[in-house]
């Protein structure tokens, strides 16, 4: 019970970090029009935070049975 | 290879496949060995959130606006994060309530109001079968494009074909049969749809394998990797550029996030896959996760494959929409083009039979019932009507499915068709006040709720659904422009001159507005009634509680034939009683018959009524053959706030237990010394009897002989006499020494204390022992100070101590040549006395017990003569004038016995 108490606040940390990440003006320092390497540093940023917050789910979720 | 017909075939052939693959699930289903018991495939029936509009529309949208697309994956991607409270709760209240829609669950969250439940209904059905003919829509369009195969058509005309020949139909129709077949197998909607949620997992396979397909045929086969699509994009100018600024600016980029997370909670098919059809809780925690990735590797492509359609379609009239599709007809891919094709099949599909499955449950339960129940309370029933709840809801199937069919073939390429998508997500939000702040806030009532609904729909309806009719055509755009009336502040897109947003953004933000806002202050006008605190406490502490307890919230008369014959009315007989069988057998009960006709027989049945006639209905049902006492508002608030107090009542309860425990323990342990006292005692009256019996025995034996014998001669006779009175002397010593020391232990001795000189009263002892010391040849001699040495004690006690220890050690003197020592020093603050002896020493053994009574030291060469109290008696006088008593001895060199008194200075 208490595990899963936890699981669940860590979780709640993943959405509030997301909302930083993805919905606050600090989208705005890497929504830029230029490229890095080739890509738009947009389509980077968007599509690793994404790549971030899936994977600290699944650390959240499925780590928490060892 | 691709005709016409080979297209037709292929899409009824993959039709096929999806109703094997659902009649075998729920053949596993009835077998007990499901299929579908995999939070991988829960998490891939949640994917059923992306549908045609996902699989073909999001290029479109790539292509006109650059990343303007991720937010309708984003918002859900954010929101999964929070299902960890959030949907658990849903889940765990529809579990317990039996509840099959989100219509249902509004309307049970708010007292189970029949009102709610429709207005839920109408507005779902106005927002989502739009929805439902733009996915029809997509695959007439992608079957027309596909029989024009090798050729790419780019006219996008579909309504030119006779509604006889279009494919989109005899899908419409196939669906309608599958939803049928594996929808409504049986009543118990709360018995979830196995076969259909493995087609539908099936599904969201296909379309991710297909597209992700496409993707890579579009990046790494026309073009050498997403770097060379962005530069060869960039070199031909059609680039967008990649920015959330450009894409709609960030407050559209906010409301948007907002809203899909919104949708992908209140959409009637997402609440079905993730709350209804959800057979084990556990099964969220995957779903957390594997639902953003699904959604992030399902739109990795879109940007390269919007990208790659602009190079390859520059200068053609080729729709956006249809890249996904068109791109590999153009370069000849035709087994990859039939995949893509499939794909798009089944997202569609997918869509369609969940949304209708959705649907046609609450239209039945929450639009058709009510109107059926009303109407029977003046022309009764019919008697069994399970059949007839199965043709309502398969009619309710039927007429969605044609409705969405008629709608696309009415609106055809129309905006308010094309840019459904959004506008009935809108729709769908317009619950989440109710429903979220529901599960939060006990203060919701079912006027909050209702007004909320009300005015966010109306401002839904306004600023949204007119205006898209209007765009079509369907309506005067001049309201538009000058607002109704010419009043120009009731603009419906600059609505209270609010102006400078997009559409979607207006509407949500002035819906949401209003909604929350007359939720609110509806909700707080008054405080909540019986039925809507009950069910407040029922949602909002729903993860507080392992098990329901609505149980102990009714009160009332009810007969369980009456109970069970409601169940079979609307089950059927068989499916009713085997659910009734099988609640007798959990309550423990021999029979149906013999169940109490108490609160949890109602509960059951109500619960049970509700999954197949949805809670409110149920409740009208069920209230309609039991007779219920209506409880006090503050009487149910006492039962909710002892249920929620249960918890601190056994946290308190082991408290107390652990006192009793502690308080147990203390008692055993007074116990056992009381039997330890009570058994030493014992002990003590069998020694004095057993030291009574002893002398008393010899005197009586002496006295029959002197009796029995009168010529005994007259020495003999003397010596006899000796011997009686003698031990007779020892019988009244041995019971004076018993009763003294009864008084000293009981404290009721005289004590007569006073200032006592050791020295003097040693010398006294000396004196009055010297017959003694004479008798055995021994020698006393006296080491004392010459200075007083003055204590305060009484004095014949203390006499009474020293003359004991001077008679033991002159007892256990060698005959002759016995010294005994008295030493009297002053040692700290008190006087110590030391009585040595040359005797034969106390084995280390008997030191420990030589102060208890009766135990005598047994070194001496005769039999010891003293009573075996003496000591004791010591010890107890010694301890009561504050000092202590103590031997030390080694065997063979004599003992000392110690005593010390504090010094008394005078104080």
């Amino acid at each position: 019970m208490q595990r899963s108490i936890l699981t669940r606040q860590r979780l709640i940390g993943i959405f509030l970090v997301g909302i930083v990440l993805l919905c606050s003006p600090a989208l705005t320092i890497f929504d830029r029009a230029t490229t890095w390497h080739g890509y738009p540093v947009s389509f980077l940023y968007l599509f690793g935070v994404w790549l971030l917050l899936v994977v600290l789910a699944a650390l959240a979720v499925e780590g928490s049975d060892r | 290879m691709l005709g016409p017909k080979v297209i037709v075939v292929c899409a009824l052939l993959y039709l096929g496949l999806l109703f094997a693959i659902a009649y075998w699930a729920d053949r596993r289903a009835d077998r007990k060995r499901s299929v579908i018991s995999s939070p991988t495939v829960y998490a891939l029936s949640l994917a059923v959130y992306c549908t045609a509009w996902t699989y073909y529309g999001s290029v479109g949208r790539a292509a006109a606006s650059g990343i303007g697309f991720l937010p309708i994956y984003l918002g859900p991607t954010l929101i999964a994060a929070l299902w960890g409270t959030l949907l658990l709760k849903m889940v765990r209240v529809s579990k317990a309530q039996r509840i099959t829609s989100i219509a249902d669950f509004i309307a049970s969250r708010y007292g189970k109001s029949q009102v709610l439940g429709g207005i839920v209904t109408v507005i779902a059905v106005l927002g989502v079968v739009p929805y439902i003919a733009l996915q029809l829509k997509a695959i007439s369009q992608s079957v027309t494009i596909m029989q024009s195969y090798p050729l790419v058509n780019d006219t996008g005309v579909v309504a030119a074909i006779p509604i006889l020949q279009d494919t989109a139909l005899y899908v419409a129709l196939a669906l309608a049969a599958f939803t049928i077949l594996f929808g409504t197998r049986h009543l118990d909607a709360s018995e979830r749809h196995e076969g259909m949620v493995a087609a539908i997992a099936f599904e969201s396979i296909v379309k991710l394998v297909a597209f992700l397909s496409v993707g890579v045929f579009a990046t790494f086969v026309l073009h050498d990797g997403f770097v060379d699509v962005f530069d060869k994009a960039a070199a031909a100018g059609v680039m967008k550029t990649m920015t959330v600024a450009s894409a709609g600016g960030y407050g559209n980029w906010f409301s948007l996030t907002l809203l899909a997370a919104l949708a992908v909670m209140m959409l009637p098919r997402q609440f079905q896959v993730a709350v209804v059809e959800n057979s084990d809780e556990s099964h969220l925690r995957r779903a957390v996760w594997m639902f953003p990735l699904y959604l992030l590797l399902i739109n990795i492509f879109v940007i390269p494959i919007a990208l790659a359609g602009q190079l390859t379609f520059a200068g053609t009239a080729v729709d956006a929409d249809t890249f996904v599709l068109t791109l590999p007809i153009a370069h000849g891919q035709a087994l990859l083009s039939l995949l893509v094709f499939i794909g798009g099949l089944s997202a569609a599909t997918g869509m369609v039979i969940v949304e209708t499955i959705a649907l046609s449950t609450m239209v039945c339960n929450d639009l058709v019932m009510p109107g059926l129940l009303g109407r029977w309370k003046r022309i009764p029933p019919p008697s069994d009507f399970s059949q007839l709840l199965l043709r309502i809801r398969r009619g309710a199937i039927v007429v969605i499915l044609l409705l969405g069919y008629l709608y696309f073939r009415f609106a055809g390429e129309a905006y308010a068709l094309v840019s459904i998508g959004l506008i009935s997500f809108a729709a769908v939000a317009q619950f989440a006040p109710a429903m979220i702040i529901g599960l939060y806030w006990r203060g919701g009532t079912h006027a909050g709720a209702l007004a909320g609904l009300l005015c966010g729909f109306g401002i839904w309806l306004y600023t949204l659904l007119l205006p898209s009719f209007a765009k079509s055509g369907w309506l005067p755009a001049g309201f538009l422009e000058h607002g109704p009336f010419g009043i120009a502040l009731l603009r419906p897109q600059e609505l209270f001159g609010l102006s400078g947003l997009n559409e979607i953004t207006h509407c949500l933000f002035w819906s949401m507005t209003f909604n929350i806002g007359a939720y609110l202050y509806f909700s707080m006008r008054r405080q909540p009634n019986v039925n809507e605190a009950t069910q407040a406490t029922l949602f909002v502490d729903v993860l507080k509680h392992e098990r329901p307890f609505g149980v102990a919230l009714w009160r009332g008369k009810a007969e369980v034939h009456e109970l069970s014959r409601l169940a079979e009315r609307f089950l059927g007989v068989e499916r009713a009683r085997y659910a009734f069988a099988r609640f007798a057998d959990q309550r423990e009960v021999e029979s149906v018959d013999q169940l109490p006709a108490d609160a949890e027989t109602v509960h059951f049945a109500e619960t049970l009524l509700a999954g197949a006639i949805g809670s409110a209905s149920s409740r009208v049902m069920v209230a309609s053959v039991t007779a219920e006492e209506a409880l006090g508002l503050d009487e149910v608030l006492d039962i909710l706030d002892e249920a929620s107090q249960i918890r601190a009542y056994s946290r308190e309860l082991e408290q107390k237990s652990q006192e009793l425990e502690a308080a147990t323990g203390e008692l055993k342990a007074a116990n056992e010394q009381l039997k330890e006292i009570d058994r030493v005692k014992d002990d003590f009256m069998s020694s004095v009897t057993h030291e009574l019996r002893t002398p008393l025995a010899s005197i009586r034996a002496f006295s029959e002989i002197l009796q029995d014998d009168p010529r005994i001669e007259l020495e003999q006779r003397r010596h006899f006499l000796e011997i009686i009175v003698s031990e007779t002397k020892r019988l009244s010593r041995l019971v004076n020494q018993v009763l003294d020391l009864a008084k000293i232990e009981s404290d009721n001795a005289d004590w007569h204390t006073e200032d006592v000189d050791l020295g003097e009263l040693i010398r006294e002892g000396a004196e009055s022992t010297a017959q003694l010391f004479a008798e055995r040849g021994a020698r006393v001699i006296c080491e004392v100070p010459a200075e007083p040495c003055v204590v305060t004690a009484d004095h014949d006690r203390l006499m009474q101590v020293l003359v004991n220890l001077l008679s033991n050690a002159v007892k256990f003197a060698p005959q002759g040549g016995g010294v005994v020592r008295i030493i009297l020093q002053a040692h700290g603050r008190n006087f110590r006395v030391s009585v040595i002896d040359n005797g034969p020493g106390i084995a280390i053994p008997d030191q420990r017990h030589i102060f208890e009574r009766f135990r005598q030291g047994s070194g001496g060469t005769e039999k010891p003569v003293g009573t075996g109290l003496g000591l004791p008696i010591s010890r107890r006088i010694i301890g009561h004038l504050g000092g202590r008593i103590w031997v030390e001895s080694r065997p063979g060199k004599g003992a000392t016995f110690i005593f010390e008194l504090p010094v008394n200075d005078g104080a």
